[in-house]
């Protein structure tokens, strides 16, 4: 799927982002860019002020919201923490979506729940509860969740966060098995340099509401700019401040003492 | 004049929520229909809200309808009128007692259970999620709680009123000395059903209106730990205060 | 959803207490109790010019004795009567067809209810029968009216409020003619 997204906000100022069918794009940026805000631009729930965004080639600018819930059977999302439904099992949580929206007979929803698990590694696990499981495997299963209804948009909302380095090999894998496997469009935000690169196909990173670089991570390593510098390198100083805006030091300290 | 300032700025701000709450209740009642047709998730919620209210609300009951025999005794042996034993304590349970002590109670423990639950709910992204896979979360989880409270408060009052006045029929008989067959006739005789009436009108308001306000604060909490434990504060205090003023509200409104 | 059996369980003992507790609120502590099997009775009828505030559901006696309750009350639009209907129970058919029912008033400020005053006749009131012979209900402000009427009359002066007491009694409500318990 491809979509043209111009949001309008003091989020996002004329931002302009085209995002390829079929391959796994990540948008990258600083903390606080509003990354998170942009996913749920694109979920619709939360609307643009200015501009339009088409999904699958549908606009999202004044759809009713049962369209608007029509287009999200389309779309799979994983949330930062899993957000699995703490108070149904692993089964219950990827069967989710299919009670609530199909009329499929038990025997069938076992059999695609089971097969979901499976892709995910996790199907011994089906009869835990939410809370007995790692922060890994909670992912795994909320992925599984996403991926029941048989998505054409995946979209996973830093989805490395705290994990352990082989729990995230396992994420990573499964981010492109899937996006080969089902040919779908999927869509990481992320800041992890590094380990998205190795399996986006194409790379957006914003900063202060723009898109300040676009292209494979390839391109974006030797990208002519500081501010992508300063990301891709993980450098301590650079457009991005190190020091938070304070008053001058020595005249702060000498001040402090003379009240002791 | 700046407390003038500020009071009518905290009026301005307390109108505001009044609104959001009774938009929010408008919500819930236009979801109520569909969400009826999942008897399960219903049924679940009057027991997370009723039965596993029961031991609490039980002993409460007891306790205060054994104070009320002892209080009731002292008061009525000044008139010479001890028989009246029951009647009073029939009255001050089923009229006022039982409906608020019980909807107190509801909102310290059901209701802190309701906004906290909805509260982590929110704070861990799962009503997000839901919005996500195409479920109003308002259908699925919010109007099930806030059912399971509405039915499960009148009840609770009403098993409230009995146990009050079994208890105060074991303090006032058994051990005071009240005559077992006065304290029931004359009940029966001064009691009225616009009496009993009037009870299960009370707790049935006090639990929509405490239902609504756990629900409301649970939904809308700060999604952080801090957060939560707001909005589960709130709810008890908010609830007290609404409860005591419709309490003056509705007994006025049956004199 | 395994658990979901003792959980239903749970729920439905819950909801059957509460509904028991509401079932015994409205019918055993209140006087429009429903004793859950009605005792066999009948019903009597008598027209009073004046019943006050009589209720239904007041108690009907007779030597102070309680023996039925009022179940209807209605209008006669011909003889401009209170029709009052009483449900007496089957136990007590011994009463008199020449027997007095009139409207007393409960303690000092209660609720009204009717006695009964047995006559002599030899055959006894029968289901759908009428008493005949009724007394109407105190009515405070007919007596204070009626105070007010002879105290304007013996206006020569004398504020005798000896005079109006010696009155009230004449027209206080008749009193049932045994006291004792």
């Amino acid at each position: 799927m491809s979509y043209a997204v111009n949001g309008g906000r003091p989020v996002f100022a004329g931002l302009d982002m085209d995002i390829p069918r079929g391959r796994i794009t990540a948008v990258m940026g600083p903390s606080g860019t509003g990354k998170t805000t942009l996913l749920r631009l694109i979920t619709g729930q939360v609307r643009a002020d200015l501009g339009t965004i088409t999904v699958a080639g549908q606009e999202l600018r004044g759809i009713r919201r049962a369209d608007l819930y029509v287009l999200r059977r389309r779309m799979g999302m994983l949330f930062q923490n899993g957000a699995l439904l703490t108070d149904l099992s692993v089964f219950e949580n990827v069967a989710f979506p299919l009670r609530e929206h199909t009329d499929l007979p038990e025997r069938l929803i076992r059999q695609l729940v089971l097969t979901k698990l499976q892709a995910v590694g996790l199907r011994g696990a089906a009869q835990l509860m939410p809370s007995e499981l790692s922060g890994g495997m909670s992912r795994r299963v909320a992925l599984a969740r996403a991926i029941v209804m048989d998505p054409e948009i995946l979209i996973y909302d830093e989805p490395f966060v705290g994990l352990d380095p082989i729990s995230l090999g396992v994420i990573l894998r499964l981010i492109r098995r899937l996006n080969d496997a089902l040919g779908i469009t999927s869509i990481v935000v992320s800041h992890d340099v590094h380990e998205i690169s190795t399996v986006a196909d194409a790379v957006f990173l914003l900063s202060g509401g723009k898109v300040v670089a676009r292209g494979t991570p390839q391109e974006l390593q030797s990208y002519p700019s500081e501010v992508v510098r300063q990301f891709i390198g993980g450098l301590a100083d650079g457009p991005v401040p190190f020091h938070f805006p304070a008053p001058d030091y020595f005249g702060e300290l000498l001040a402090r003492s003379e009240d002791a | 004049m700046k407390l003038i300032q500020e009071l009518l700025e905290s009026l301005a701000e307390a109108l505001v929520g009044l609104g959001a709450v009774m938009r929010f209740l408008l919500r819930l009642v236009a979801a109520s229909p569909r969400a009826l047709l999942r008897v399960d998730l219903i049924s679940q919620q009057i027991y997370n809200a009723g039965a596993l209210s029961l031991v609490i609300i039980m002993l409460s009951g007891l306790f205060v309808g054994m104070v009320l025999g002892l209080q009731g005794f002292q008061l009525l042996q000044r008139f010479g009128s001890e028989e009246a034993l029951g009647t009073a304590a029939t009255i001050g349970l089923v009229k006022e007692l039982g409906p608020v002590v019980t909807a107190l109670l509801f909102a310290g423990r059901a209701g802190t259970a309701l906004a906290s639950e909805l509260g982590l709910m929110r704070a861990t992204d799962q009503l997000s999620a839901m919005e996500m896979m195409a479920v109003d979360p308002i259908r699925r989880v919010v109007v099930p709680r806030f059912l399971g409270g509405v039915i499960a408060m009148p009840l609770l009052a009403a098993i409230f009123s009995v146990i009050g006045i079994y208890g105060a029929q074991l303090v006032g008989v058994q051990i005071m000395g009240v005559d077992s067959g006065s304290f029931w006739s004359q009940m029966r005789g001064a009691v009225s059903l616009s009496d009993v009436n009037e009870g299960i009108v009370k707790s049935s308001i006090f639990g929509v209106t405490c239902s609504l306000i756990a629900v409301y604060q649970g939904y809308y909490a700060v999604p952080t730990a801090e957060g939560v434990g707001r909005a589960t504060t709130r709810t008890v205090v908010t609830s007290a205060v609404f409860i005591l003023f419709l309490d003056y509200l509705i007994t006025a409104a049956f004199l | 959803m395994r658990k979901s059996r003792t959980l239903d369980l749970g729920t439905g003992s819950f909801v059957l207490l509460g509904f028991a507790a509401l079932f015994f609120l409205t019918t055993q502590t209140t006087s429009r109790g429903i004793s859950l099997a009605s005792p066999p009775h009948y019903d009597l009828t008598a027209k009073f010019d004046n019943i006050g505030d009589l209720k239904v559901g007041a108690p009907v006696s007779m030597s102070g004795v309680e023996m039925g309750r009022i179940t209807k009350i209605a209008f006669d639009s011909k003889e401009y009567k209170a029709v009052v209907t009483m449900r007496i129970d089957a136990r007590y058919n011994q009463i008199p067809t020449d027997s007095d029912a009139a409207i007393y008033t409960q303690g000092l400020l209660g609720g009204k209810f009717i006695g009964l005053t047995a006559g002599g006749a030899e055959t006894y009131l029968k289901d759908k029968d009428q008493i005949d012979f009724t007394q109407s209900a105190f009515v405070l402000e007919n007596l204070i009216g009626q105070v007010l009427a002879n105290f304007t009359k013996s206006a020569g002066g004398q504020s005798d409020s000896g005079k109006s007491k010696a009155d009230a009694p004449a027209v206080a409500e008749p009193k049932p003619t045994e006291k004792t318990k």
